[in-house]
């Protein structure tokens, strides 16, 4: 590596001093010295840390994970009820962070573009509507936008008792949005098989349909094709799986609203200021995209007759996700961040349940570290998707 | 990377290893060196810590804060506080950022002996309430099966409730915000049909918070106990000691009769109890490691465990003595001697 090792030999042997001078050397010196420093100054924190834990008689150790945990969890995706056990209530705040992370990332992209793409129209009106949007929202911080989205929900609708119904058996209170879900059946796992079957046949037919173009010039209509198929074989998975109708359909009983699937206004609140705060900001990647592909593109596919939606959809956007995707990645890893300011609003994230489960047991590292090692663990997860996508949508030279 | 860098950064790294933050003591000397008690309150609870419309902390929280600084530095302005919601208040004790939490804290075993608390006694007996609002028409904590339950984060109320319901074979959805501020909010919008805590919390809450509190009645079942009092983290006993008997010197100085009208008065009193507490024999503030006059200072500038109750908690809420009477008064305030 150094150059010293490459010394002729023969050569009068050096001294110390020579060895000091030399670049390579000095530069091999530092780097031990740096990493030595860093090991120093980590060793010092974790043992400081160990004796003052010590030292105040708080324990340590992961151990607390099989304790139960005592604590009640408004939404949960898997089974949790006080009785269960401390790392049992942190998968259910990771589902919850998950949930609203996924769900985030899907709304803000949709809305985003279509912000984006508003920015850059010909219409007055939609540009300068597209412009506030993304400029009011984009310069106000996402925690007092929580704030804002929590303080109008529940105020927005009525109480449990005098619920609006806008669609029948839909209802909207205070306590959030309750929809009817139909009773559990064998045939709705039919159809999820079925759906996965029909995505299957979507992908090949697609495969198809292009090398069919690419040989004869012969467009097929894959997107109605691709609907066709979906809904025909979840609905015969329907119907062979005995065509079950049984709902569970939300009732007033009690205090509440029993029944049906609850939408609560925590996480309503937390999935619209995310996606609101967050969207602004994929508009403004989308419409950089977008301006950043040479307007001789445009020219060309006018020159073809195409239609300005179909050259947008078939030429502009595919170019424009190349630049886009890098900074787009980065923004949904905003979002899976910023959803630890759910916290705020009472959403039971994984940081909520966390923060509790701290509190409750007194084991704040341990508790921290292990929201920081999910953290990290679904921002790499995220960011080696969205490379991989990258790569796929990279141009590829020929 | 500059050699200059190297050194200063290796020079500090074994400057900090060298540097020792652990010996007996050492919050009471970071006390008298920065000249005041770092004190968490609570963010806002009328009757234990708010502060007032001057931007003054009172209650009978922040009064125990004022004792020690009353004892140790000599003067109770000598605070500073800082306002914690409960999921905050351990880890900032255990840090360091604050020397006494005086914050409607329940002394429980896990938190005695696993948290690295130590307790300095009992300023407020209380017991964990349900508060709703009228219309609900509800008279009974046993009819509340079903209900939204707005709830603060790592407090023993969160897990009691738990329990309770559990005990009944009750169902309860929880709604669980960190700010009191924010969870109280939520209750009176509607969000929850119940709002729990410390029985003397809900009163302070629909006193001071409710749009018109005549709509909200607290339930007659009181779950639990709660014994509130100010924490220090272990391993300063001189400490935890001086907070303790400040706290003890207030409840002695009622029980004597002593309050901060009277107590020059008393000096001269012929009771030998009296002349231990305000320093006219003297030995009491040499145990402690203070000055001798550090419990007539209390008195003076605070004021006994009545006058500070009557002040805060019966002024502000309307709450009587209760199972916070002395004992001899049939209640639950027991001053361990002084002497």
């Amino acid at each position: 590596m150094s150059k010293t090792q490459q010394a002729p030999g023969g050569v009068r042997s050096k001294g110390l001093a020579d060895y000091l001078n030399d670049e390579n050397v000095r530069a091999v010196i530092y780097q031990i010295v740096a990493i030595g420093l860093v090991i120093l100054a980590g060793w010092y924190l974790v043992s400081n840390t160990l004796d003052n834990l010590e030292r105040q008689n708080i324990s340590t150790g992961f151990g607390f994970l099989d304790l139960e945990a005592s604590f009640g969890i408004s939404e949960s995706m898997i089974d949790y009820t006080p009785k269960s056990n401390y790392a049992t209530a942190l998968i259910v705040g990771l589902l919850n962070t998950v949930k609203v992370a996924f769900l985030g990332i899907v709304l803000c992209t949709i809305i985003g573009t279509i912000f984006g793409i508003a920015r850059l129209s010909s219409n007055w009106i939609v540009r300068k509507l597209a412009t506030v949007y993304v400029e009011t929202f984009r310069n106000i911080p996402v925690l007092l936008q929580l704030f804002f989205w929590y303080a109008i929900i529940p105020g927005a609708f009525p109480a449990a008792r005098n619920a609006l119904q806008p669609i029948p058996d839909v209802l909207m209170t205070n306590r959030g949005i309750y929809v009817p879900v139909p009773v559990a059946d064998n045939a709705y796992e039919f159809m999820g098989i079925a759906a996965i079957l029909a995505f299957v046949i979507i992908y090949f037919m697609k495969k198809w349909a292009d090398k069919r173009l690419d040989a004869t010039g012969q467009p097929f209509p894959v997107f109605w094709a691709s609907i066709g198929i979906f809904v025909g074989l979840v609905l015969v998975a329907y119907l062979a799986g005995g065509a079950p109708t049984a709902m569970d359909i939300p009732k007033l009983k009690g205090f509440n609203i029993q029944g049906g699937y609850n939408i609560s206004p925590e996480f309503l609140a937390v999935l619209i200021g995310l996606t609101v705060y967050t969207s602004t900001y994929v508009a403004e990647v989308v419409r950089s995209g977008i301006q950043a592909v040479p307007s001789g593109q445009w020219e060309a596919a006018d020159s073809l007759g195409l239609k300005r939606s179909v050259s947008l959809r078939k030429i502009i956007l595919p170019q424009s996700m190349r630049v886009a995707i890098p900074p787009l990645t980065n923004q949904y890893l905003n979002l899976t961040k910023n959803s630890s300011l759910a916290v705020a609003v009472g959403y039971p994230d994984l940081v909520s349940v966390s923060n509790t489960t701290m509190n409750q047991t007194g084991q704040a590292i341990e508790a921290i570290s292990i929201y920081m090692a999910v953290y990290l663990g679904l921002s790499l997860i995220t960011s080696l998707f969205m490379n991989w996508f990258n790569k796929k949508m990279a141009l590829v030279e020929r | 990377m500059k050699m200059k860098t190297i050194l200063a950064a290796g020079a500090m790294s074994v400057a900090a290893i060298a540097a020792n933050n652990a010996h007996a003591g050492a919050v009471v000397d970071g006390i008298k060196a920065k000249g005041f008690v770092q004190c968490g309150v609570n963010t806002g609870l009328p009757g234990f810590s708010a502060a007032n419309s001057e931007g003054k902390w009172e209650g009978l929280d922040v009064d125990v804060c004022r004792a020690v600084a009353a004892a140790l530095l000599g003067d109770a302005e000598k605070v500073q506080y800082t306002p914690m919601t409960a999921a905050q208040r351990f880890t900032a004790l255990q840090s360091g950022e604050i020397d006494i939490l005086s914050r409607n804290t329940t002394w429980t075993l896990t938190r005695d002996a696993k948290l690295g608390l130590t307790f300095g006694g009992v300023n407020y007996y209380d017991g964990q309430g349900f508060l709703v609002p009228k219309a609900l028409g509800v008279s009974h904590a046993t009819e509340l099966d079903g209900a939204t339950v707005c709830v603060e984060p790592g407090t023993t109320t969160e897990l009691n409730l738990a329990d309770y319901f559990r005990a009944k074979g009750m169902s309860f959805e929880p709604v669980v915000i960190e700010n009191i501020n924010e969870t109280t909010a939520a209750f009176f919008a509607g969000r929850c049909d119940v709002y729990t805590t410390d029985a003397s919390g809900l009163a302070s809450v629909r006193q001071t918070m409710a749009p018109n509190p005549d709509d909200y009645v607290i339930l007659p079942e009181i779950i639990s106990k709660e014994p509130l009092g100010p924490a220090v983290a272990q391993g300063d006993d001189q400490w935890a000691d001086l907070v303790r008997w400040s706290l003890m010197a207030m409840i002695e100085a009622e029980e004597l009769g002593v309050n901060s009208e009277n107590v020059d008065d008393m000096k001269k009193s012929e009771n030998p109890s009296i002349q231990r507490l305000l320093g006219v024999s003297p030995g009491m503030g040499e145990a402690l490691g203070v000055d001798e006059e550090w419990a007539y200072r209390i008195v003076k500038q605070v004021g006994n465990y009545g006058e500070s109750y009557k002040a805060n908690v019966t002024a502000k809420l309307g709450l009587e003595r209760g199972l916070n009477a002395l004992w001899t008064d049939g209640g639950l305030q027991y001053a361990l001697p002084v002497r």
